[in-house]
């Protein structure tokens, strides 16, 4: 076929490799839905796993377009990042390794090599030897980027663990009407410290608090991070309208930041949380009496 | 008197986490010395301090903790190295309020009044060594360093 022949010189091999998988997308999609990797992820229904093949497909040809065969973060892959992320994560739940993942991934450039030899074989060797070491280095690089994908799907989920960890760890309890307090327990690192401000933060907007109680009784050091974190969340809340009040600073953690030369002096403080919440109910004009004839007297 | 077992002990520190072992080692180590809880939680946050500074500033090392004795007198000295850039200019590290970072600056500084004796040794590129020491009465005269 001379027209053929004269259409595959003037195209450089990625573009040849482009026109080839948007002619072949179907037939290319259809072998991969009886791949490992697309049949073991979609086993309800073979026609999603042919529409997920259709769409790799689809952007391989966009990123082969773009000349950007070797390149992962190439925009013609942005639209099936998510879809990729799945299936990895998909595979890594059915428990396959890292290792399995990319070895089904590469299971995927047979079918598509056997399909491109077989469409030109009356092409120059040469430049069909151009053309699917295209086809392969593009296929490396899908690889890549569903291995990326998997790895970050991974940390993704260990990040969502520890945030959930550090949730059930730091309850805002309302404790009256405009007053919500967080018991504090535990190190106050720079994650966790962020998701007590943040928690905060969210129910004194939820509770429309006017007093927010930081209680730090159960933190075993206040150092200088911890003191700025404390400074900061109260600013914050401040910033909504709320007041912050510390309690719990336990004697020998009040001596400690004093020597550490740490001014808390912008920071409403109070011995015990039930100090505290004594004071904001005065502040919002109830006030907590001893019945009378008790035995013990509410100072 | 005390047995040294469990006070001695080298630790790494090159995460969060090692921070949290840090503190705890120390805190345990100052109470099996006999310390009372105002000068573990001293020590424990002049510790914490220097060890985030080996590991934020420092890029990562070590904490070593031995029991001393000077005088009679029992004490704890808590050495803080990291292979870092080192601290090119002390007096304006130890600087209240001064940071390179995003911190308070009130580490070193801080560190430095919740202990008895404190020592830096830094070179430009050649890492940092802070070396703290808390004695279980009145620091013994003269000071005996190691
Ligand atoms: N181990 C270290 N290696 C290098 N620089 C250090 C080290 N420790 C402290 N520094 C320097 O000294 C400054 C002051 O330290 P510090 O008082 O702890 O304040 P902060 O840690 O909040 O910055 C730091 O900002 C940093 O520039
Ligand atoms: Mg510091």
């Amino acid at each position: 076929m001379p027209e053929q022949e004269t259409a595959a010189h003037r195209r450089t091999p990625a573009q040849e490799v482009a026109g080839f998988l948007r002619d072949r997308q179907e037939q290319i999609a259809q072998r991969w839905a009886d791949a490992a990797l697309f049949r073991t992820v979609f086993t309800h229904s073979r026609d999603e796993a042919v529409e997920a093949g259709r769409a790799v497909v689809d952007a391989l040809a966009a990123v082969a377009t773009a000349e950007a065969v070797e390149d992962a973060e190439s925009g013609g892959f942005h639209v099936v990042r998510d879809q990729l992320a799945r299936t990895a994560a998909s595979r890594a739940r059915a428990g396959s390794s890292i290792t399995d993942i990319s070895r089904e991934v590469d299971a995927l450039r047979p079918p598509v090599t056997e399909l491109f030899l077989a469409e030109f074989p009356d092409a120059p060797a040469e430049h069909v030897r151009e053309c699917t070491t295209t086809l392969t280095v593009l296929m490396g690089t899908l690889r890549l980027v569903v291995l990326e994908t998997a790895l970050s799907e991974g940390e993704e989920v260990i990040h969502r663990q520890r945030l959930q960890l550090l949730e059930v760890a730091t309850p805002v309890i309302k404790l009256w009407e405009g007053i919500v307090a967080v018991p504090l327990i535990g190190t106050l690192d720079s994650a966790r410290s962020q998701v007590v401000m943040e928690t905060l933060l969210d129910s004194i907007v939820e509770q429309h608090a006017r007093f927010a109680i930081l209680d730090i009784t159960g933190v075993p050091t206040v150092d200088s991070l911890v003191a700025q974190h404390l400074m900061k969340t109260v600013a914050a809340a401040r910033l909504m309208g709320a007041e912050c009040i510390v309690s719990g600073i336990r004697p020998p953690i009040a001596q400690t930041i004093v020597h550490l030369g740490i001014d808390l002096s912008s920071v409403l403080t109070r011995a015990s949380l039930a100090d505290a919440l004594a004071y904001a109910l005065r502040q919002q004009g109830a006030d907590i009496v001893a019945r009378e004839g008790a035995g013990s007297e509410y100072r | 008197m005390q047995t040294a077992g469990g006070v001695s002990a080298c630790l790494p520190i090159h995460s969060d986490l090692d921070l949290v072992w840090v503190r705890q080692h120390v805190r345990q180590a100052a109470a099996q010395l006999g310390f009372g809880l105002v000068e573990q939680t001293k020590l424990v946050t002049a510790a914490s301090e220097l060890a985030r500074n080996t590991l934020i500033h420092g890029g990562g090392g070590q904490m070593e903790c031995a029991p001393v004795a000077a005088g009679g007198v029992q004490g704890l000295r808590l050495a803080f190295s990291d292979e870092g850039p080192g601290i090119p200019d002390l007096d304006r590290a130890l600087m209240d309020g001064f940071t390179s970072g995003e911190g308070l600056g009130m580490g070193l500084g801080g560190a430095r009044r919740l202990v008895h004796d404190f020592k830096i040794d830094s070179r430009p590129g050649g890492g940092t060594t802070v070396t703290v020491t808390t004695w279980l009465s009145v620091p013994p005269r003269p000071r005996e360093e190691r």
